[in-house]
């Protein structure tokens, strides 16, 4: 049973309807994720990485986006056959999301204490005391500093970087078995930047926590993910282990994007060290 | 780099017939708008050519006939308290009711315009101090400012017009303003300067389209405002005054036969000042949809 | 925050000195000799010299001005020519009664304009959207004192529901509920555009909400729509939310006077219509400043609100 992949999607279509007729957005696509992995999904912008994200939660908003077929298996029970009751109680608690878009993330007329509480108590039963507890302990996990200060504060009286923190704080609030992280860190300042993968790749270590990582930087990928799956127009054109892929890249279109990705050498030694 | 700023001009005016035209067509394809302006269209044929269609003289009455109810024969709509056939008084109160809408807002316009303009392109203390100037007087209610200036000055239609007209050039200039402010701003004036345009010409060719846009949807939905007002104004007795059939005179002659249970008499006229109202409303906001380049394509989301 | 309380307080005294000059300015505007008028065509001119002397009417505007402004935040606002009574002794009661109506009518808006906003922002571009929109673009072009008829032709007239006019029963003037009952016409024909007002701008301040970036976290960390709608997005809407009702506010003020007029109700409104009607200059004068302070202390008081309702104003490190 412990040899049962985490997260395993096969042949996932996820289509959108517009006036120029169906966008086929992803179009099969198979990968999986193991206990406390950590899965980059590499692409450009249009290869579909952010949908397959928002797939897996069904955070798609229906009015012109269905799923149209294919399996997505956590802990071995399909999330697409799930209600949405069902769904609501996996999001934020088994599995959690974090977005590219940390200034605008947090809702800006709450203390982003009681954002963390809310969310804390939504999905475990513990009173308002023992709540702020696990709220300060969450700060504290992503590193923030003066956390007990910080809970009171409203979001636009922390900048980019520690938004970002809190976001990830929010999302590991419950304790989720897989975080899945939309181009967390394409917003910020590049040594933000750094210290939020370095934070993503201790949360991975520390907690078992498993990550699926969706990025369009190969860096990224080098820097924290074990195997990765490149993506190309609804489809995934390669995957495997990050050493070897980033080393002998096979499909033409990896090796245009490795291409034009300058520092790399460096990184693949580093991790294949 | 002085070669494209040389044509920059030239194709700024290319770029901006092709969007009055893109607009237009946009404005065709709304048909709630293009409702709203056959119908406001109607309204002003029909004052306009009222001598030609009244049935009757919307000035002489027949004592014994009044107060019938609409469908009356040979009255549509029935007679006032002083056997005045309805119909009539609603057709010629026409001339009156929308002239003393239209021609401030047009007035108005022009005033505030060349105030707005002036102001938002010399910039700087000026403006903002003409500007701080006119926040006076958005301290009123704008219904208040102009039943409080009408009052002074009198009734009459000049003074209606005078008293609305007034009233809105501080709403109107203040549009323009922050419009000219916005576009002054902007690298085709840049442009336009360093291409040698003299000021009068920037300020006529480059900015007063871009600035003209938002003033008319503003001044289309206003004027929808300003007839529910200037027919206030005759109803209060500070605008147009009995026997001329202005649609706000009208409604308040009929207010008393109204409680003796001749509802009629006030509601018709009322409903007239209402349906023009909304054909202005959705006719301004038609024109802001067009304008809108995002809307221009047509596509939905 | 106390930056922001000040600056703008200071505008707000500006603001009314101003107000106090137009109003003044406006009144100089009367055509004729407001004197002879009063006196009649006979008057012999040393007659008109008199009173004119008399009233104060020969010293230099400057003058004028400042003795009339310096009163009114005494309380003291002049003579009434028609009443024989101190201006403030006849305003202040109806300045009650007025606020009595614009209070129900926003109470109107508030509960029927907030909730159809929402709803229509939620069925975004369905039936109910559409329709609901289009009655609001209605409700806001209806001219008020037709609606006023309207209203009195069918509930108090047709249907008998309700009285006709007045805010108490002349026979025997009861006490609250009385006022209720004589309350509803009112305020729903002073309604009728706020109300619809308010809608369009909620709908379009709740689209925008439910747009919003943190909408999408919130769904993510599985928080239920019902809380997203009533916890969050209606608090994100708030501040424009009130911003517009106080804008009604001001709106209600300037056309109360139509539906105190159609009504009969006792208020500033219809008290400043009687002023016009007889030409009492001072009562007008004063009315029009009265009503016009009112709006600019509802501004200011919105302001303050609006400004404590969102946290971002907040600077604190």
């Amino acid at each position: 049973m412990t040899n049962e992949p985490l997260l395993k999607v096969t042949g996932l279509r996820t289509h959108f309807s517009s006036e120029h007729g169906t966008v086929k957005a992803v179009d099969g696509v198979d990968f999986q994720i193991e206990r406390g992995g950590i899965l980059g999904v590499v692409g450009e912008s249009g290869s579909g990485k952010s949908v397959t994200g928002l797939s897996i939660l069904r955070l798609l908003g229906s009015r012109n986006a269905t799923i149209a077929g294919g399996q997505i298996l956590f802990h071995g029970e399909d999330l697409l056959t799930k209600s949405d009751r069902e769904m609501r109680e996996i999001r934020g608690k088994q599995i959690s999301m974090v977005f590219q878009n940390a200034m605008t993330a947090l809702d800006p007329f709450f203390r982003v204490g009681d954002q963390l509480v809310e969310v804390i108590r939504l999905h475990q039963r513990v009173g308002k005391r023992e709540a702020k507890l696990k709220a300060l302990e969450a700060m504290e996990l992503v590193r923030i500093p003066e956390a007990s200060r910080r809970l009171s504060s409203y979001p636009h009286q922390l900048s980019g970087g520690q938004r970002q923190r809190v976001m990830i704080a929010l999302a590991l609030s419950c304790g989720p078995d897989l975080l899945i992280a939309d181009e967390p860190t394409t917003a910020l300042d590049a040594t933000v930047q750094k210290q939020i993968i370095d934070l993503l790749a201790e949360v991975n270590r520390e907690l078992g926590t498993a990550i699926l990582m969706i990025t369009h930087d190969f860096g990224v990928v080098a820097r924290l993910c074990r195997t990765v799956a490149v993506m190309y127009q609804g489809k995934i054109v390669e995957s495997g282990d990050v050493a070897t892929v980033l080393e002998k890249p096979e499909d033409p279109y990896t090796q245009k994007l490795l291409g034009s990705v300058l520092r790399l050498r460096s990184e693949v030694r580093r991790v294949s060290a | 780099m002085t070669s494209a700023t040389l044509t920059k001009p030239a194709t700024t005016a290319w770029r901006r017939r092709s969007q009055f035209r893109l607009a237009t067509r946009a404005l065709a394809r709304d048909k709630v708008a293009v409702g709203a302006l056959v119908v406001l269209i109607l309204v002003v044929l029909v004052a306009v050519f009222a001598p030609l269609i009244s049935p009757y003289d919307p000035l002489v009455g027949d004592p014994t006939m009044r107060l019938l109810p609409p469908g009356t024969p040979g009255h549509l709509l029935g007679l006032d308290g002083q056997g005045r056939d309805i119909l009539s008084r609603l057709i010629w109160g026409g001339r009156y009711s929308l002239s003393v809408a239209i021609v401030p807002v047009l007035c108005a316009g022009v005033v505030a315009l060349v105030l707005g303009m002036i102001a938002g392109y010399s910039g700087g203390r000026w403006g903002e101090l003409v500007m701080r100037v006119l926040d006076v007087v958005f301290a009123f209610p704008i219904v208040l400012f102009a039943i409080a200036i009408a009052a002074v000055l009198g009734p009459g239609l000049v003074n209606s017009m005078l008293a609305i007209g007034i009233t809105l050039v501080p709403y109107m200039a203040r549009v323009v303003y922050t419009a000219t402010v916005q576009e002054s701003g902007k690298d085709y004036v840049e442009a336009a300067r360093a291409a040698g345009l003299t000021e009068v010409e920037i300020l006529g060719k480059q900015l007063l389209p871009n600035v003209l846009s938002p003033l008319v949807v503003y001044a289309t939905t206003l004027a929808g405002l300003v007839i529910v007002l200037a027919a206030g104004l005759s109803f209060l007795g500070v605008g147009i005054t009995p026997p001329v059939p202005d649609w706000g005179v009208m409604t308040s002659d009929g207010r008393q036969v109204l409680l003796e249970g001749y509802a009629h008499v006030a509601t018709i006229p009322g409903l007239m000042i209402f349906i023009v109202a909304i054909a202005f409303n959705l006719l301004g906001d038609g024109i802001r949809d067009a304008l809108d380049p995002h809307k221009q394509t047509g596509s939905r989301n | 925050m106390i930056g922001f309380l000040v600056r703008r307080l200071l505008t707000t005294v500006l603001v009314l000195i101003g107000v106090s000059i137009l109003v003044f300015l406006i009144m100089q505007l009367v055509p004729g000799d407001p004197v002879r008028t009063m006196l009649g065509q006979a008057a012999t001119a040393e007659r008109v010299t008199e009173v004119r002397h008399q009233l104060g009417l020969d010293r230099p505007l400057i003058v004028q001005y400042l003795d009339w402004a310096l009163g009114v935040p005494r309380g003291d606002l002049g003579q009434s020519l028609t009443l024989s009574q101190p201006v403030s002794s006849i305003l202040f009661p109806k300045l009650g009664n007025t606020m009595i109506l614009a209070g129900g009518s926003l109470l109107i808006c508030l509960v029927i304009g907030v909730p159809l906003g929402m709803v229509a922002a939620r069925r975004q571009y369905t039936v109910v959207d559409r329709g609901s929109m289009f009655v609001a673009l209605g409700g806001a072009s209806v001219p008020v004192y037709w609606a006023g008829l309207v209203i009195i032709n069918i509930f108090a007239l047709k249907l008998g529901w309700f009285p006709t006019s007045g805010m108490h029963d002349t026979r025997n003037p009861g006490g609250f509920e009385d006022v209720l009952v004589h309350l509803v016409l009112p305020s729903i024909a002073a309604a009728v555009v706020p109300t619809a007002v308010v809608a369009r701008m909620a709908r379009g301040s709740m689209v925008e909400a439910l747009h919003a970036d943190h909408v999408q976290m919130l769904r993510a960390s599985g928080v239920p729509e019902r809380l997203v709608i009533w916890k969050h997005t209606l608090r994100n809407i708030l501040p424009p939310v009130v911003n517009i009702v106080g804008l009604q506010a001001g709106y209600l003020l300037g056309g109360v006077i139509f539906v105190e007029v159609v009504f009969n109700w006792p208020g500033l409104g219809g008290q400043l219509y009687t002023s016009i009607t007889a030409g009492d200059m001072p009562m007008i004068q004063a009315g029009v400043l009265f009503i016009a302070l009112v709006f600019v202390v509802v501004n200011l008081v919105t302001d303050i609100a609006v400004a404590l309702l969102d946290p971002r104003t907040r600077k604190e490190a």
